[in-house]
């Protein structure tokens, strides 16, 4: 069964070549002393130092991993516990209500989110900045912690808090003791999606970023407007290297709970 | 339990109705306005005019272009990568470069494409005289299908992950050829998957706006960049919000087709 044909493998090898190349090749000019992506001189650091002496660049880098790790908080303290609530509903047709409304920002384009959020804060009022970009960056998360929470509630025996309501347990307890640390795989994935969706986002910042305030994504995008600049080439080097960190750690968090949960269902 | 599930469910209900049903709300409304904030279906109309329409069909001509090619990409990736021995790490690889960040991958292209770049140097070798390849519709269809393609890919290996094996080999035995297996059993019970990969490449694809403003240059090609453009270039809300309202019926009908996949909210 392992053993493909060498059409298929070069297949997936074409395939792999094409996904990778234009990341490579973004960081392998990252290193060009030219100024170019065109023709490479000779190795240098320049362009990474220049990352770092840019203090306007840093502000907006420190400003969307804020935005991001803000968003992926609070969007997953509001989305789990919305979560618990959902399944807590006896109501069949209520709960479908509410899932299929769950979901339009998650079908919804980003354009349509974007356009619909600019005239939502312009018409309460509130200013365009660091607060609409968080606010939005919340909104649209909270749907993607909703649906990573809740499988894990729906597998979960009701008897469990049956048991645990049984045993004397308040309220408090069974959420804190029983609930939580039951469901915190579902969590943590909901949380680290919520992460990534905000640093990836650009259509909805875009339009409720105002003036002052940027990110990432906006960045450089208008530094991709005015042409090409090798800073951004170093900037996709920092970003590769941050998301295969990242990658290893979501994978190792997985296999972990993986793990756990299979050995608690043999013990 | 019951009461303190309720009061854990008031703040999720105050977000849903704060960010999914007062935004759409407030985009019909302002669809209805004119530019001095009047009541008219004005904005309705121009949407029906001949330029709206031709703007409409193109985009969702490009809309399948960049579909079509991305499952016909996809979907032999998908079911090679399940019959590999490491699957899950296959899976993972292929999965990186989708987050690595969109605006990245995007600016790459500016280059790979532009007059001296390396597809540029590359076809000099066989003689071809270097020609602009960034801003024509060969260079956004292959940008954006590049960009989907990780998207498409992950639905579709699910459903085929899941395929059981012994209904291909029954295929077999019954003496059904390679091609007739695919068509009538495998494709057949994988139809979820690429329905799904389809939903989160098709509507995306209508409202991309980003690639169309670095790649294919500054035309207003697609629905999504002619809501940008109202928006934000040409502060006329009101159109801009008559076009969104188009991308979200077209979103619900969509909703609709999957509904059943949606409910009970299992993604994966």
């Amino acid at each position: 069964m392992s053993k493909l044909p060498v059409s298929a493998r070069i297949y997936l090898a074409v395939v792999f070549v094409i996904l990778y190349a234009p990341i490579f090749y973004l960081i392998i000019y990252s290193f060009n002393s030219g100024g170019t992506m065109y023709t490479f001189e000779s190795f240098t650091w320049e362009h990474y130092a220049a990352v770092f002496e840019d203090t306007r660049l840093i502000v907006i880098l420190i400003n969307t991993v804020l935005v991001a790790l803000l968003s992926g908080l609070i969007s997953t303290i509001i989305g789990t516990l919305g979560a618990i609530g959902i399944v807590s509903l006896k109501n069949q047709k209520l709960r479908n209500t509410i899932l299929s409304l769950n979901n339009v920002l998650i079908v919804s384009p980003d354009v349509v989110i974007g356009a619909s959020f600019l005239i939502l804060f312009t018409i309460i009022g509130v200013k365009l900045g660091f607060a609409s970009v968080l606010i939005s960056h919340i909104a649209f998360s909270v749907p993607i912690v909703v649906l990573m929470v809740l499988p894990k509630l729906l597998e979960m025996n009701s008897s469990l808090i049956d048991a645990a309501h049984d045993l004397g347990a308040t309220k408090r307890d069974v959420l804190t003791r029983v609930i939580l640390p039951y469901i915190q795989p579902g969590i943590f994935a909901g949380f680290f999606l919520a992460l990534t969706y905000s640093l990836d986002d650009f259509a909805v910042t875009f339009f409720v970023t105002g003036n002052g305030f940027s990110t990432l994504s906006v960045e450089i995008y208008s530094m991709a407007r005015a042409g090409i600049s090798l800073t951004v080439n170093a900037i996709s080097g920092i970003v590769f290297l941050v998301t295969v960190l990242v990658v290893i750690g979501y994978y190792m968090i997985l296999r972990r709970a993986d793990k756990d949960s299979r050995t608690e269902v043999r013990a | 339990m019951a009461t303190r599930s309720r009061s854990s469910l008031i703040v999720y209900i105050v977000w849903m109705v704060a960010f999914v049903i007062a935004p759409i709300v407030l985009v019909v409304y302002y669809s209805l306005l004119d530019l001095n904030g009047n009541f008219t279906l004005s904005n309705y109309s121009n949407f029906f005019s001949l330029a709206y329409l031709k703007m409409t069909l193109t985009s969702f001509w490009y809309a399948f272009l960049i579909t079509a090619f991305t499952l016909l990409i996809a979907y032999p990736t998908a079911y090679l990568l399940t019959r590999t021995k490491h699957k899950q790490l296959w899976l993972m690889l292929i999965i990186i470069p989708s987050w690595i960040n969109l605006l990245l991958k995007t600016y790459a292209f500016i280059g790979i494409f532009g007059l001296y770049g390396p597809i540029n140097a590359f076809l000099e070798v066989f003689g071809f005289e270097p020609t602009q390849i960034l801003f024509t519709d060969f260079s956004f269809i292959f940008v954006a299908v590049y960009i989907f393609i990780p998207f498409m890919i992950l639905p579709i290996f699910n459903s085929l992950d899941k395929l059981d094996k012994t209904l291909v080999y029954a295929a077999r035995d019954l003496g059904a050829s390679g091609w007739t297996t695919f068509r009538r059993v495998v494709f057949p019970l994988t139809i979820d998957g690429v329905k799904s990969g389809i939903q989160v490449t098709f509507i995306p694809a209508l409202s991309l706006f980003m690639i169309t403003r670095l790649i294919a240059g500054n035309k207003v090609i697609t629905l999504g960049t002619a809501i940008e453009q109202q928006f934000l270039v040409a502060q006329n809300w009101g159109m801009g919000s008559t076009i969104a309202v188009f991308l979200i019926l077209i979103m619900v009908i969509s909703m609709l087709f999957t509904g059943n996949k949606m409910r009970g909210g299992r993604v994966q």
